[in-house]
């Protein structure tokens, strides 16, 4: 990068540190200094937001791990004394379980950002890959976590999907008995889950750490997808894009706080607080409102193993997303029929979580056939064919003349 | 960070970004409390760390041995003999000197913590050569006071805060 | 830019609150709306009524105690700030009227003693079995959190009280075992009716209809689920004001910031 940006140590102590791990540099090269587009949007303050989220949920969650009792025997009871006798007790288990919440929705803007912008295409592959990867394991993570309080839905959520397991040819059965440790959910399963959900987040962290190395490289994409051509299309990203990375948490903070304080148990599902009773299943049984999507198309086909392999499928699709997508340009704004699909595509995914909410059957069954199949034709068959074919609008020279050339510029 | 600029006095973009920053603290603070005030005695823990004892049914001569917050204690109904017994060595040269008074309410009741002032173990009650307590764990021996008078432990037999609820009734802690 | 952020959010959450809306209760396909009374701790600002929840606590200890257990309050709740408020004497003397199995005596028998502050509201069963066989087959739920574990919530609770003693519609089929409710999902409830005028003769002379015990016993359960619910509307306020005035200032720091870009 440009000399300007070198760090240079200022006194004695600096020096000697520098020269023996190099922090300080670290943090001025890649947080501080940082060249950053300069016209980044709304939409690029979701890295930080998503980061914050990760910290908030592992405070909140090692807090929690210090007053909740992993049995069967005890856990519903000592989520209950969380929330009556520990001090501020109810304050922390809304923050996490409504935190929970925030963070997929800030990873879907983050990620539907991604889409919308092309900064999954040549050279952000790996950044784009490191995200599907923090996306699975954030799934993983939920999915174990939302065990643990060992209500109903956490009993009978876990038995519906554990037992997907068994549809696989083979090792369907052995594999099912391994990951419950048993024969149906109970204690072991409990336990194993408590443990994992505990790990995961720091595996989450060290594959954050390693997406915004890969995102260094290049640097950021920006909203007009061309890249950086020097100093005059950059600031620094301290103070620019640190106080409005915060600014936008803020905002975020607003409805997490309304959340917590106002309507705690909105996001959540009643059965809930009740007991796990493994003798009693509840009317509907329901993932949590960020995972409908995927029920959805879950129970879309007759079939269980084709269901299985669909949902699996839907977010595999993800991984190979730089290589479908064929067009030259990466900004959407700039390719106008893109544009309609990406908006129909968005609706698409808002109507399959409506619908994973939903009893399959009737209209619902059919609409989610309808919604599953316009999901995987977006990115198997418009996105390789689309471009190929669109015509682009008039782009820019570059990020700095954003406003003013209209001389066409394929991206490079 | 030293500013080359003209103008010394703070501008209004300066109060701006201190007033911001100064709530960007207070905010920070105010989440952490909740944070740490969490590690604090849960409302079950300090709902138990009061506990009433019936003593009606303690003979003179006789004790109790109750638990609070984790730890044994004592309440002893003295007989005259015994009172006078611990009234009597009040002035001695003893390891940690207290006369007896201070030591009780009433003086038929004694309240003790039971465990060890040397390293924490248990003495057990109506044992040892001064009518009181004995440590087996290095030999501390305890007065009919709860006073050390022999032996490597430093301090007397703790008294715990108590009151008296009613004559049957004392609510320790 | 801001617009765009908040749209794409509202859109999430519009979404989000459509999902979750679709909770119905039929009756043989007829669809009932719940009896909404209106509650005073309903709203941003809303707080417990504590001589309702007084009322309400006397109407479960003598009526549903016989056969609902709620495990998670203890006597010391009653007392506490935030609930009914009874003085810490009261609570005492609620408490003593029950037993509890603590220890053994030296020849090996249980000791029972009065309960205290300390101990939990008693069970009125030893088993869930022997719930069940004193109660239809069916087990009469914990009711401690009962109004955060149904949909519709504490207005559920109230319509269901006030539920029984309609007339059967034509179409519909009801055990004999079973009373009839139109909130109850299957319409058929295993309780009978547990509450009739004057069920209860209340201390502060309020008289006892149907309605008043329910509303009084929905706002007991109510605060019995949620205790800390004042603590956090009051700490929510305060949150949401420095939040307000956080996002402007940032708002503006941002902009000043930003002026000089381009």
């Amino acid at each position: 990068m440009d000399t300007d940006y070198k760090y240079e140590p200022k006194n004695g102590l600096t020096r000697w540190l520098d020269s023996r791990l190099p922090l300080m540099r670290f943090t001025s090269e890649h947080v501080l200094q940082f060249p950053t587009p300069k016209n980044l949007n709304y939409f690029w303050t979701f890295g930080f937001i998503l980061t914050m989220c990760l910290v908030t949920q592992i405070i909140t969650g090692i807090i929690l791990a210090m007053h909740y009792a992993p049995s069967t025997l005890l856990a519903f009871d000592s989520v209950e004394h969380i929330m009556r006798n520990v001090n501020y007790g109810w304050l922390i288990r809304y923050m996490h379980s409504n935190g929970a919440s925030m963070f997929f929705l800030a990873v879907f803007i983050h990620m539907f950002r991604g889409l919308y912008y092309g900064s999954y295409k040549e050279p952000r592959e790996v950044i784009w890959i490191l995200g599907c990867i923090i996306y699975l394991l954030m799934i993983v993570t939920a999915f174990m976590g939302y065990v643990l309080p060992w209500g109903q839905m956490s009993f009978w959520g876990a038995t519906v999907i554990i037992n997907l397991v068994g549809t696989l040819p083979l090792i369907g059965e052995s594999l099912t008995q391994m990951l419950l440790g048993g024969f149906a959910v109970d204690n072991p399963t409990l336990n194993r889950f408590f443990s994992l959900h505990y790990l995961l987040p720091f595996i989450i962290f060290g594959v954050v750490l390693l997406h915004i190395w890969a995102l260094h490289v290049p640097g950021n994409n920006n909203p007009v997808g061309l890249s950086v051509q020097g100093k005059q299309d950059t600031v620094s990203f301290h103070p620019y894009y640190t106080v409005k990375d915060f600014f936008a948490y803020t905002v975020f903070l607003l409805l997490f706080c309304y959340f917590i304080f106002y309507n705690p148990n909105a996001l959540g599902h009643a059965d809930n607080y009740i007991e796990a009773d493994a003798m009693v299943t509840p009317a509907h049984i329901v993932p949590e409102w960020y995972l409908l999507p995927f029920y959805a198309i879950l129970r879309a086909v007759p079939d269980k193993l084709a269901g299985v392999l669909l949902m699996f499928g839907a977010i595999a699709v993800l991984f190979f997303l730089p290589w479908l997508d064929t067009a030259k340009v990466r900004s959407g704004r700039y390719r106008p029929i893109f544009r309609y699909f990406y908006v129909l595509f968005v609706i698409d995914c808002l109507i399959l979580g409506y619908l994973g909410a939903q009893v399959p059957e009737g209209i619902y069954l059919f609409l989610s056939r309808v919604t599953t199949i316009y999901y995987f034709a977006f990115f198997l068959l418009v996105l390789p064919v689309l471009g190929r074919i669109e015509k682009v609008k008039p782009m820019p020279i570059g990020i700095s003349n954003s406003e003013l050339s209209t001389d066409m510029v394929a991206a490079e | 960070m030293s500013d080359t600029l003209d103008d010394d006095k703070p501008t209004r973009r300066d109060f701006l970004y201190i007033t911001t920053g100064a709530f960007g603290v207070v905010g920070a603070a105010s989440v952490a409390w909740p944070l740490i005030d969490q590690l604090n005695p849960d409302a079950s823990v300090k709902a138990v760390s009061t506990i009433e004892v019936d003593i009606s049914s303690i003979e003179p001569g006789s004790f109790l041995k109750v638990a609070w917050r984790g730890k044994p204690i004592y309440i002893r109904r003295r007989t005259t003999e015994e009172i006078a017994e611990a009234e009597k060595d009040d002035n001695l040269n003893l390891p940690d000197p207290q006369k007896d008074i201070d030591r009780v309410q009433k003086k038929e009741w004694l309240v003790v913590v039971g465990v060890c002032t040397h390293l924490g173990c248990i003495p057990i009650a109506n044992q040892g050569e001064y009518e009181g307590w004995f440590c087996p764990c290095h030999g501390s021996h305890y007065d009919i006071s709860g006073r050390i008078r022999k032996g490597p432990a430093p301090t007397n037999l703790e008294v715990p805060p108590y009151e008296f609820v009613s004559d049957s009734l004392i609510k320790i802690g | 830019m801001l617009n765009f952020i908040k749209i794409k959010s509202l859109i999430l959450i519009a979404s989000v609150f459509f999902v979750l809306s679709n909770e119905a209760y039929s009756a043989g396909g007829e669809t009932y709306d719940l009896i909404k009374p209106g509650f005073s701790f309903e709203g941003p600002t809303g707080t417990y009524d504590r001589e309702q929840l007084r009322r309400g606590y006397q109407v479960y200890r003598e009526v549903c105690s016989s056969c609902h257990s709620m495990k998670q309050l203890a006597f010391r709740n009653l007392s506490q700030k935030g609930g009914p408020e009874y003085t810490e004497d009261d609570a005492k003397v609620f408490a003593s009227e029950y037993t509890i199995i603590d220890g053994f005596d030296d020849y090996g028998d249980p000791i029972e003693r009065a309960r205290i502050l300390s101990d939990r509201f008693p069970n009125p069963y030893d088993s869930k079995e022997a719930a069940k066989a004193s109660n239809n087959g069916a087990y009469p739920p914990d009711l401690s959190l009962i109004t955060k574990a149904r949909s519709g919530g504490y207005n559920y609770i109230y319509s269901l009280l006030q539920g029984y003693g309609k007339e059967i519609p034509a179409n519909i089929e009801i055990s004999d075992t079973l009373s009839y409710n139109p909130w109850f999902p299957g319409n058929g409830i295993a309780m009978y009716q547990p509450l009739y005028e004057e069920s209860v003769e209340y201390e502060d002379g309020t008289f006892a209809s149907i309605e008043q015990m329910s509303a009084d016993v929905t706002a007991f359960l109510a605060w019995s689920a949620e205790p800390e619910m004042e603590e956090r509307k009051r700490l929510g306020f305060i949150v949401m004001s420095f939040l307000i005035i956080f996002v402007l200032l940032m708002f503006f720091t941002t902009t000043r910031l930003w002026k000089d870009v381009h």
